[in-house]
């Protein structure tokens, strides 16, 4: 079996530093664009994208699990902050913590399922789960159908914070990125990380070592579940509407293009992948279905002459983990 | 009563398409070890292409039947040649996301030029009209999709499980370097078994046309739904993905009539607890 990701780097204490600086630098970066005049509605949107690929990248690049539904998470926390937002009138804090609930109890319940067939089946499960969630939502009345929940309050964060304000919001966005970014970064790095990676190379020989590696692969799926959720919650305040567009296969489509542009199993991979994604969807909203084009003949060509992604080839140039 | 009948046809007809296009991918996951994401795709090409003969050309329904196949599963054959055949030996998740990315560049083409909205493609005129059965009215065409597509499915179970082609084609998927030892060309084999996968899902995109009108989505979803029933029926059988195509297709229609809100869902529901009770699928081996 050939490996997704290119082992032969060293997960050294250099490493570890290197991607420590990597991380203060995209950090300070992040935290210059609203001095800098770029459009931060933009940065936001795809700030939320990123943690949503870097979750999507946790299960896949770690766990050699290749979800084909994680929009399913994003639309699921996006509708249950919304509505929580919007008809309870919960203060936004809560309004996450509903929609990051909501995505941990579907994980676990998805996770639940799919866990139990490997390799190509797990795709299928997951792609037809959320395609079954899609069919819920479009019936369901909480979720108004086609017409999705819009006009959400944005409130104030802890009572002090008005989201209103888009440097304001702009910062709280960020912050949330960032703390998600820091997790994955330490699950990956943990022990547990370990192991996931040890059963993606091969898991016969980490079962024969004494691991449950169902155990581990379900509680890798209910992570990224919960993080993907965490990034529809956000994504709730940025976009101030929830649609079915975030449920649909398209989007579960999309995520696995950022990560795969970015680079599968490289840690900031991701993060640049959903930038490229959503600037070239901005820049080129005005060719209607040849975006779809695009996007396609991308993961043709990355698929066949560029697997390691962007930052997968920078690494390997530099021999380096990134 | 009446309703009901219909809506049992209705599900046999989907069952057909489910079945033509499981069929479709079991055959090229035996072979290619790749699950064809581009397969929604083909069959909707299956459906242009005899638009456009029918339109450009002036060549009827029968005659697309047979072309229409051909020249989609020659288009499969040239994306074998040209692409998928540089995966074998990856990870089998990059044959998903190679033919996800092929399904989504022939969708993007096809949608810039005619839309979302169908296209007409009217019944041949030997079809048209209908037989009173004495307990429901049978719209020929509806019956005559079933039928064929029946016969379809049970001439490649036969091709594949009782020739010699088809023993070849099994000892291949077994063991393709001993295969190759004795001679045979299995590269070739690989391109002809993915064009015949192919070929089915155009085959059951022409039959659809007169039907389901002809849309650049019309694979889209339905690709999803055979994903499902793929799962349920497991792909180690030809005659468990025919069977389990049909039977869902059924079960469908009959939620149709007893609860049409769960129509749309009840394939997916059925995969949820066939996985819980029985995580192999009805007739799969372990994968």
């Amino acid at each position: 079996m050939t490996t997704l990701t290119d082992d032969t780097l060293p997960t050294t204490p250099r490493a570890m530093r290197d991607e420590m600086t990597m991380f203060v630098v995209m950090a300070l970066l992040l935290a210059s664009v609203p001095f800098t005049g770029v459009y931060p509605f933009f940065v936001m949107q795809a700030l939320c994208f990123a943690l949503l690929a870097c979750a999507f990248n946790l299960l896949v690049g770690y766990g050699g699990l290749l979800s084909f539904g994680h929009a399913m998470f994003l639309g699921t926390a996006g509708y249950c902050s919304a509505h929580a937002l919007k008809v309870w009138a919960l203060p936004p804090e809560l309004g996450i913590l509903v929609g990051i609930a909501a995505a941990f109890v579907l994980s676990i319940i998805t996770g639940y399922i799919s866990i139990r067939r490997q390799g190509i089946y797990f795709s299928m499960i997951t792609l037809a789960l959320s395609q079954l969630l899609y069919f819920i939502y479009l019936q369901a009345p909480f979720t108004h159908g086609e017409d999705g929940i819009q006009g959400i309050p944005q409130g104030r964060m802890f009572g002090v914070f008005d989201l209103s304000k888009p440097t304001v919001l702009y910062y709280v966005v960020l912050v949330g990125f960032l703390a998600g970014f820091l997790l994955i970064f330490r699950i990956i790095n943990s022990p547990f990380g370990e192991v996931l990676k040890a059963i993606r190379e091969n898991e016969p020989r980490a079962i024969s070592l004494g691991y449950r590696t169902d155990q581990y692969k379900f509680l890798a799926f209910v992570l990224s579940g919960t993080l993907a959720g965490f990034a529809g919650a956000l994504k709730v305040f940025v976009a101030q509407n929830a649609s079915l567009t975030d449920v649909h296969w398209s989007m579960s489509g999309e995520v696995v293009l950022m990560t795969l542009v970015g680079g599968l199993g490289t840690i900031f991979g991701p993060v640049v992948g959903a930038f490229v994604i959503i600037a070239m969807q901005q820049y080129l909203a005005g060719f209607g279905q040849w975006v779809t084009v695009i996007q396609g003949s991308i993961f043709v060509v990355c698929v066949l002459t560029f697997r390691r992604g962007v930052i997968g080839e920078i690494a390997h140039y530099f021999r380096r983990s990134l | 009563m009446q309703a009901l009948y219909a809506q049992l046809l209705v599900g046999l007809i989907n069952g057909s398409f489910y079945a033509l296009l499981s069929l479709g991918l079991a055959v090229i996951f035996g072979m290619l070890n790749i699950i064809n994401f581009a397969h929604g795709a083909v069959y909707m090409m299956g459906a242009f292409v005899a638009y456009f003969l029918l339109n450009l050309g002036g060549i009827n329904y029968w005659w697309a039947l047979l072309l229409a196949p051909i020249i989609v599963g020659i288009f499969g054959m040239i994306l074998e040649r040209t692409m998928l055949q540089w995966l074998t030996g990856l990870d089998h998740l990059y044959g998903l996301l190679l033919t996800f990315g092929i399904a989504l560049i022939v969708q993007g083409v096809f949608q810039n030029y005619f839309g979302s909205s169908g296209l007409p493609y009217a019944i041949p005129d030997q079809l048209r009209g209908g037989m009173n059965l004495g307990f429901m009215f049978l719209p020929v065409y509806r019956g005559w999709v079933v039928v064929f597509s029946l016969v379809v499915c049970l001439a490649t179970w036969f091709l594949i499980e009782k020739t010699q082609l088809g023993a070849y084609l099994r000892a291949a998927t077994e063991n393709p370097t001993l295969v190759r030892a004795f001679g045979i060309n299995v590269p070739r084999m690989i391109t002809l078994t993915y064009g015949l996968g192919v070929g089915l899902a155009a085959l059951a995109g022409v039959l659809s046309a007169p039907i389901n009108q002809v849309r650049p989505l019309m694979g889209a979803d339905l690709i999803i739904v055979v994903f499902a029933v793929v799962v349920i029926g497991g792909m180690g059988s030809i005659m468990g993905s025919i069977i389990t195509g049909f039977a869902l297709g059924v079960i469908e229609g009959l939620t149709k009539y007893f609860y049409p809100e769960a129509s749309n869902t009840v394939v997916f529901v059925l995969m949820v607890l066939v996985l819980l009770v029985k995580p192999t699928g009805l007739t799969g081996r372990a994968a």
